[in-house]
């Protein structure tokens, strides 16, 4: 007797994927298809994809969805939301589009304590563009445009955008997850879960959930070494957990 | 009323359910008329955080097929075109009024026809036209909020409202009504959540070979319906007339005391006012020249529109060039003048 243990989420669709090999926005995706099954909202869902590697989120999850300029999904989102309340919007960005280019708009946006759920996807890199340095980029980290490594003195630190939102009155809840492991992977299906609750119950601020994401091709490592590099050492500058909720 | 509050009246008249703008002077009017009355109905105002942010709430709203429009002045316009070029490219309809005034960079804050070229030339990347309404008084631009709203709808497109710093503060009495307005096509693309249909996806990228150009091609076509079909213009006197003098908004309503005053002169003016300013009344223009007669175009910048008149006339007549830029008016008696040099008047 045969058993299904395992099996696509119906809101992802059955296609083959842009993304590198031991990419993360598959994962992401797969868990926020999960989620809006889970919580049977497809029906009333709108997602908004970023500019940057899944500028095609919509290939994927068979939602209403919208693409957007570089960094203006907060934006987008308050203008669905203010005039659709009963909706569920959802942003889905990466660091480049959120910590870099859109960085007013994710600020304003937090600061008005818009009804939203952003997933932030951080991979310290530009991906789709060709790895260049991300806001997000580690110390030391080889891109393509910080060929001797990230230095403070010439690029800054890295940004933490969480802890920086976490200050804001107008945020309600702010998680840090990864997805290095099954166990990480389960906690971040969890965190983002949270996010869409409190919109669903009517919560009275913005949800983020900041997801450490890994890139092997640009971080130029096998996928399995860029799990234990995500691991090892992002997690030391974006240290995992609840920053606010 | 001052112009800026009358079309917000307009607007909100017309079922605008969402208003977001960001501060600039001339047009402050707008925002704080629409902070207080937009609540009252039960609808949207939000004050963003820059031009940039406005023009994407307004994306945004118009995506969940609501009727969005935004304001704002010449420096803030420049900041919307980011916008403006991803609502053409995703066939979103929106309505933006731009309350002209002195550039480039900061200028200043009188009124002006500077931003002629950014408006009628698209202003953002790529390959797309926006309609563009250039209304002279402030019933007129009071009646252009209705027929922007229909005409983003009916043809998906961005329509700006191109006013100035005069048209916007100035008091004239107005008629405010709701009209019947354009039987308009369903809006089966907007995302509403995906209830019982295929899931619904507004964009701009289109990557596999020869899409994009399909799409540009469709747009076309969609351009060319409009050019065909919602021309505006208002002229006077053309018939007999040994000059016509070309100007729009608010110089076309000191152009016309300068003609009347010719005519009681003796000299055979009339003139032509564009009120769409794309499509542009080319076909009008050119029919005009058809009999040799000199064209003075007249313009609160230092010659846009003109490029415009010499493309309809095709060198048919000769086409010459009055303007005052950077917050400059002309006056009736700087027209006049012109007008008498050009017909080989003397002066009185």
């Amino acid at each position: 007797m045969m058993k299904t243990v395992f099996k696509r989420t119906p809101t992802l669709k059955d296609c083959p994927t842009h993304y590198c090999p031991g990419c993360g926005h598959g994962i992401a995706h797969r868990l926020i298809a999960e989620i809006i099954d889970e919580l049977d909202i497809r029906d009333r869902t709108i997602g908004i994809a970023p500019v940057g590697c899944a500028v095609l989120a919509y290939d994927y999850l068979d939602v209403d969805m919208v693409e957007v300029a570089h960094g203006r999904p907060p934006a987008v989102a308050t203008g669905m939301k203010r005039t659709n309340p009963d909706k569920i919007i959802f942003s889905y960005q990466g660091d480049g589009d959120l910590a870099s280019i859109g960085a007013a708009e994710i600020l304003h946006a937090g600061h008005r304590g818009e009804q939203i759920t952003v997933v932030f996807i951080n991979n310290a890199v530009y991906g789709m563009t060709g790895g260049q340095m991300a806001p997000t980029t580690m110390l030391d980290q080889v891109t393509a445009t910080t060929p001797k490594g990230r230095s403070a003195a010439e690029q800054g630190y890295p940004l933490q955008v969480s802890e920086l939102l976490a200050t804001l009155p107008g945020t309600i809840y702010i998680e840090r997850c990864a997805l290095s492991s099954v166990a990480q992977i389960r906690k971040t299906k969890k965190a983002i879960k949270h996010a869409f609750d409190l919109q669903l119950e009517g919560a009275d601020g913005m949800s983020m959930v900041e997801v450490l994401s890994p890139c092997p091709t640009y971080w130029r490592m096998s996928p399995t070494k860029a799990m234990e590099w995500l691991e090892n050492n992002m997690t030391k500058v974006f240290p995992l957990g609840r920053l606010k909720g | 009323m001052c112009g800026n509050e009358a079309l917000a009246e307009s607007a909100i008249i017309a079922g605008c359910d969402a208003y977001f703008g960001y501060p600039i002077t001339p047009q402050n009017e707008v925002p704080a008329y629409m902070s207080r009355r937009m609540p009252e109905e039960g609808r949207v105002f939000v004050q963003s955080e820059s031009e940039l942010a406005a023009i994407n709430m307004v994306f945004g709203a118009s995506a969940t097929g609501k009727r969005a429009m935004t304001s704002s002045s010449s420096p803030g316009i420049s900041l919307m075109q980011e916008g403006i070029s991803y609502l053409s490219g995703a066939e979103l309809p929106a309505v933006v009024v731009n309350v002209m005034r002195g550039g480039p960079g900061l200028g200043n804050i009188a009124p002006s026809q500077a931003d002629y070229f950014q408006a009628t030339r698209g202003g953002g990347h790529g390959d797309y036209r926006t309609i563009v309404l250039g209304p002279s008084s402030v019933q007129e631009l009071v009646d252009c909020m209705p027929l922007a709203f229909d005409l983003a709808d009916q043809y998906r497109m961005t329509v700006m409202v191109l006013a100035d710093g005069i048209l916007g503060q100035m008091m004239e009495p107005v008629v405010l009504e709701k009209k019947k307005g354009r039987e308009l096509p369903p809006k089966d693309w907007a995302l509403t959540g995906a209830a019982g249909r295929k899931q619904n996806i507004v964009r701009s990228l289109w990557l596999p070979e020869g899409a994009l150009e399909e799409l540009n091609n469709k747009l076309l076509d969609k351009y060319k319906q409009v050019e065909k079909s919602e021309v505006l213009c208002e002229e006077y006197e053309v018939d007999d007339a040994d000059i016509v003098v070309v100007a729009y908004g608010v110089a076309a309503r000191i152009v016309r005391g300068a003609v009347s005053r010719a005519r009681e002169e003796g000299i055979k003016a009339g003139w032509i006012r564009p009120i769409t300013l794309w499509p542009f009344p080319t076909g009008q223009i050119s029919r005009a020249a058809d009999e040799f007669r000199i064209f003075l175009v007249v313009e609160m910048s230092n010659g846009q529109m003109v490029e415009d008149v010499r493309l309809a006339v095709t060198g048919k007549a000769p086409v010459l060039f009055y303007g005052r830029p950077g917050g400059g008016v002309p006056t009736v008696d700087e027209i006049l003048d012109q007008i008498r040099q050009l017909t080989l008047r003397p002066k009185t």
